[in-house]
């Protein structure tokens, strides 16, 4: 069984929301100083659902990396936690890309990777939130893509998913090679071993530019985009918060249900 | 040929247009009305059911249908197929779906087939003045940012929008309208629907409850929610929670509010022991009214809050709750 994963470093999205800037002239979000940047979360389920198939059944896990500054401890991650070898795709002709033009760059070194069964990709990235990578690797692959896995078996050319409905689940079975996209749902990503930190510093990692990929300069980066950010600002919020005190704390909740009350809310 | 129209997709539940498709008509009248084009709704399934014609009463010029066995049940491949052959046909300007299970799973695909923009998860739509450009306004950084959006040459301008975030118009059954069957050859799909689970709620949904009492991290365990559901049928309302604790295994993830989660809107939300992360925002900032309990003064919650107690929800929640009781016997 092998697998290959599409991780994305983000900043991280647990630094405190006061930390959180724009710079306007750029349309760029400025990273908080100090906050390390991570793997998106969704992507580490991503690497968890592969690692265990590998647990179960044998096999390679490859892992792709996309982006500018990638900070090698953060991808290595990856490798620590059991992965067998990183790619990364660095190039300034990646730069100022949407879903579409980063799904091209990575479609590509999936090609040029080879023989694979099964894609993981997180549900969604934890920076733009737009969950369309994934899907469109696989559309442009030609691939079956199952989203929102919270159980992932595979066997026979077949691999058994099983899916977060809003009120429930499901099972659906497909066809293999395939992607999946994974939700936290799967349960806890493993946490680096020392010995996988150890044992990472010895895997390849191989950086590929976008001529390695025989790439098409138009679908690239800026020039591959089908869409155009005009404006990224931060939401004005103006809700002002009437704090309900009280000698005790138990006095206080009951005066938050008089409060409530007189404002017709109970 | 050039490109027209709006098209919204269409979604029913239990045998009703579902609450965002109703939505998508209301936004997608807007633009229509913007851009003086015609709105079409399109609705796939088999049998479809007749209901789909009251799309029309909500503000649709047309209703298309896509009537094929390999839609009985949603599965990617022939949905996408359907979809896309429908904008092979019809050449919408714009297309809307919305940001569901089924919309969230079919719009990237099939705006790659199209080789066309999308943007997901949108709350605002409007129409440019000059470029007549639709330009799509979506939380970006777990709800810290807004993004504007424009899809300036492929067509169709896709798409998705954020459950809550739109207006619908009022039901109107003297408009007029037809509903015009489509036909497609679909391929055989590469996956196959094994089995499907519905939870039924017990109680009131969480997406139709005015009043939702929800608990986060701060909880502790899964027992630490017996008071809120205390509340919540004292009040006739529903129970949610964060991811962290859906992650922790103390509720099931069909109570998650957030970014991934469920969008609620209700009256009154009651945010106990939650922190207030902006993907959980990202879910309830729809609410007209968040009351906050936490012990953290400089918690997030109490900048989204209207009204706010400092405190231990161990000490303050059997208070407010026997305040409550109290409130509703003497009334």
């Amino acid at each position: 069984m092998n697998s290959i994963v599409c991780v994305k470093q983000v900043p991280d999205p647990e630094a405190p929301p006061a930390s959180f800037r724009i710079d306007s002239a750029t349309n760029r979000m400025v990273p908080a100083a100090g906050v390390k940047p991570v793997l998106s979360p969704f992507d580490e389920y991503a690497i968890e659902a592969a690692l265990r198939l590998k647990d179960a059944q044998g096999g390679k896990i490859s892992i792709l990396s996309l982006g500018k500054n990638l900070a090698l401890d953060v991808v290595k991650k990856s490798l620590s936690m059991g992965a067998d070898e990183l790619y990364l795709l660095q190039d300034d002709a990646f730069e100022g890309g949407d879903s579409y033009s980063t799904a091209y760059a990575l479609s590509l070194a999936i090609k040029k990777l080879g023989k694979f069964d099964l894609i993981f990709c997180g549900r969604q990235a934890a920076d733009w939130d737009a969950g369309q990578v994934g899907s469109g690797i696989a559309e442009l692959l030609g691939i079956p893509s199952i989203t929102v896995a919270s159980k992932v078996e595979a066997a026979d050319g077949k691999a058994r998913v099983e899916r977060v409905l809003p009120d429930g689940r499901e099972v659906v079975e497909v066809d293999l090679p395939a992607l999946v996209t994974v939700s936290n749902e799967l349960g806890e990503p493993r946490y680096p071993t020392l010995k996988g930190i150890m044992a990472a510093g010895k895997k390849p990692v191989t950086v590929w530019k976008a001529s390695d990929l025989g790439a098409d300069p138009a679908q690239l980066g800026r020039a591959g985009a089908k869409t155009n950010l005009l404006k990224l600002y931060a939401p004005v919020r103006e809700t002002h918060c009437e704090i309900v005190e009280g000698e005790t704390p138990e006095e206080a909740g009951a005066k938050m249900a008089l409060r409530l009350r007189q404002a017709k809310l109970l | 040929m050039a490109n027209s129209g709006i098209i919204i997709f269409g979604e029913l539940g239990a045998g009703r247009l579902s609450s965002i498709t109703l939505e998508l008509l209301g936004a997608g009248r807007k633009l229509a009305d913007a851009l003086g084009q015609e709105l079409a709704a399109i609705f796939l399934g088999h049998p479809v059911d007749p209901v789909v014609r009251e799309a029309i009463a909500f503000g649709a010029d047309k209703v298309y249908t896509i009537d094929n066995p390999a839609l009985q049940e949603y599965l990617t491949e022939p949905s996408v197929a359907a979809l896309e052959a429908a904008c092979r046909q019809l050449s919408p300007e714009v297309l809307l779906l919305g940001q569901t299970a089924v919309g969230r799973d079919m719009a990237p695909r099939l705006a790659f087939r199209l080789g066309t923009g999308l943007a997901m998860d949108c709350v605002h739509l409007e129409v440019q003045a000059d470029s007549r450009l639709l330009v799509a306004t979506r939380p970006v950084y777990g709800g810290n940012a807004l993004a504007e959006m424009t899809c300036p040459s492929a067509r169709p301008q896709m798409a998705t929008v954020r459950a809550k975030s739109q207006e619908a118009l009022p039901r109107d059954d003297s408009r007029t309208g037809e509903v015009i069957p489509l036909s497609v050859s679909l391929p055989s799909s590469r996956s196959r629907l094994v089995e499907r689970v519905r939870q039924e709620a017990a109680g009131v949904k969480l997406e139709d409850a005015e009043i939702i009492i929800a608990g986060g991290r701060g909880i502790g365990s899964a027992e630490g929610f017996q008071t809120l559901e205390e509340l919540a049928r004292l009040l006739s309302g529903a129970v949610g929670t964060t991811r962290a604790a859906v992650d922790a295994n103390w509720r099931p993830s069909s109570d998650q509010i957030g970014l991934t989660g469920k969008i609620v809107a209700p009256t009154l939300y009651v945010a106990i022991a939650i922190s207030g992360a902006s993907q959980h925002l990202a879910g309830c900032s729809g609410s007209k009214n968040i009351v906050a309990i936490n012990k953290d003064p400089d918690a997030n919650i109490f900048k989204a809050a209207q009204y706010g107690v400092v405190g231990d929800y161990r000490k303050v929640l059997p208070a407010f709750l026997n305040k409550v009781k109290e409130l509703l016997e003497t009334s």
